[in-house]
């Protein structure tokens, strides 16, 4: 129990850094997700093939490879961010293809003549997504979106093999440092992330439960 | 595609659309001349960066690092399944003293990083299991939860008149399990399998935080050898793409198949399983 207490400092630094990722990450993935969910349902062919080979990509390639090409990859092409901002990238990327397909998975979700009463009153296809289907595709899309930010929370946890100390680096650490006391820091920092993923799923229950409001 | 949000355009409608698809072809192909230009400049678009991956001994080590990362998924998924049903059942059971317990094993599992579990196990038990069983167990421990709850799910979409008919032939509990419940179970559920597969073989390649010699780890050393991490990351997932689209291509064509020889229709899969790359976790 001394060896978890003792440091509480760098395991708090450690959870510090990982909702920063989580976070940051987060935020990135749900506004391009949303940008290319909305491509993978619109008119233009384009825009559709677009999204399709985006998601095609990034959901069948391992997050490690992806990191690989983000961490080590970019500096090659003297495209320099930060170890953060690297890691957070190759994070972005990866859960924006999940949040492409939650969103299209709500929109397809929205009874047929939601859609096509809108459009009977004259709206085109912007205002149809706009004001009709995203609002009520809000609920549909809340639990799904929600597991893929609670895997995004556990993927979080690649960044301890990249050198960026994150709560698992901390594990890592500790672990090394007090042979004695291995479970209790198991456990305590598991605690951590299961304290996490509670978190996100009690708010999507909440956001879920409470009635329709603007998807803006 | 989604059909519900546009009616079929007329002939200006779909002059308008083959429009806005033409500009944006030509915005996606400038982008790709920009990269194609800053990989020019970086040196990236010379032979000797691309050189290994046209050179017979490297081509093999990486095909027998992806054979190693399979093969090393392929018993995960394999044991995960027998995990997943045992857990299923304890957590089905009407006994609390099993159903607790497996709830709790599940819901742990579940919410805990793989990765760190994977250090872990390494790390504690790394001496006396070595890393492809530090890896195994890991990925048994993570998948054979999901998939319990995959199970669970599954038999409790059983008809509940299954259940009925079997106790009314003189079936016990268990015996109405195994025999009837559980296989129509896994045939609903295949898909849910092997679309968990594609993220099993996912996530070996986190054998990377303990070193251990799959496909990432031989793709590291050619990039080390030959200082071209990005050219080497980019075959590494492209590798992976392949591997994992067929595998979900095998999913749908398994379902259709399933579908005709139980007499069902063969419900047409949503677009979204086709292109693969399983849940997010």
């Amino acid at each position: 129990m001394d060896a978890l207490w003792d440091n509480r400092q760098l395991v708090l630094e450690g959870f510090g850094q990982t909702l920063a990722l989580l976070v940051v990450a987060g935020f990135i993935a749900l506004a391009l997700g949303t940008v290319l969910g909305s491509f993978r349902v619109s008119p233009v062919l384009a825009l559709r093939a677009i999204g399709t080979a985006y998601v095609t990509c990034f959901r069948n390639t391992p997050l490690v490879v992806l990191f690989l090409l983000v961490y080590f990859g970019l500096p090659e092409l003297d495209v320099r961010p930060s170890q953060f901002w690297r890691a957070t990238i190759a994070l972005a990327l990866y859960t924006t293809a999940f949040i492409c397909e939650a969103v299209r998975s709500g929109i397809n979700a929205v009874p047929t003549g939601q859609a096509e009463a809108a459009r009977s009153v004259g709206m085109g296809f912007g205002q149809v997504l706009r004001l009709v289907v995203l609002p009520q595709a809000f609920r549909a899309v809340v639990p799904p979106i929600a597991s893929v930010l609670i895997a995004l929370a556990k993927n979080t946890s690649l960044v301890a093999g990249f050198g960026i100390a994150d709560a698992t680096f901390r594990m890592r650490g500790l672990i090394n440092d007090n042979p004695g006391d291995v479970y209790v820091i198991f456990l305590g920092i598991a605690l951590g992330y299961i304290l996490i993923v509670a978190v996100i799923s009690v708010v999507a229950r909440v956001l879920e439960r409470s009635p329709a409001r603007s998807a803006s | 595609m989604s059909q519900v949000l546009f009616d079929d355009a007329g002939p200006r409608g779909r002059r308008r659309q083959r429009a806005a698809s033409l500009v944006t072809g030509l915005l996606l192909l400038a982008g790709l001349v920009l990269v194609l230009f800053k990989l020019e400049a970086e040196g990236q678009l010379v032979a000797e960066v691309w050189e290994p991956f046209v050179t017979p001994v490297f081509v093999q080590a990486l095909l027998e690092g992806m054979l190693v990362t399979i093969r090393t998924a392929a018993v995960a998924i394999v044991l995960s399944i027998a995990v997943g049903a045992a857990l299923a059942v304890g957590r089905l059971s009407i006994h609390a003293w099993l159903r607790w317990p497996s709830t709790v094993v599940v819901e742990f599992f579940r919410a805990v990083p793989l990765l760190m579990l994977i250090l872990a196990i390494y790390l504690i038990y790394g001496d006396e299991l070595g890393k492809f069983w530090s890896l195994v167990i890991g990925l048994v421990l993570y998948n054979g939860s999901v998939l319990a709850e995959v199970f669970r799910a599954g038999v409790l979409a059983v008809p509940f008149g299954q259940t009925e008919a079997a106790y009314a032939v003189g079936m016990r509990k268990g015996q109405a399990m195994r025999l009837v419940l559980l296989p129509q179970a896994v045939r609903i559920m295949l898909p849910a399998i092997i679309s968990q597969s594609v993220v099993a073989l996912k996530d070996t390649s986190l054998g990377y935080v303990i070193s251990y010699e799959d496909v990432v780890f031989t793709g590291r050393q050619i990039s080390i050898e030959f200082n071209n991490y990005f050219a080497t990351a980019l075959v590494l997932a492209a590798m992976f793409i392949v591997v994992n689209y067929s595998l979900s291509r095998l999913a749908v064509w398994l379902e259709r198949r399933m579908g005709r020889a139980t007499g069902a229709s063969a419900a047409r899969a949503p677009e979204g399983e086709l292109m693969g790359g399983g849940t997010a976790g």
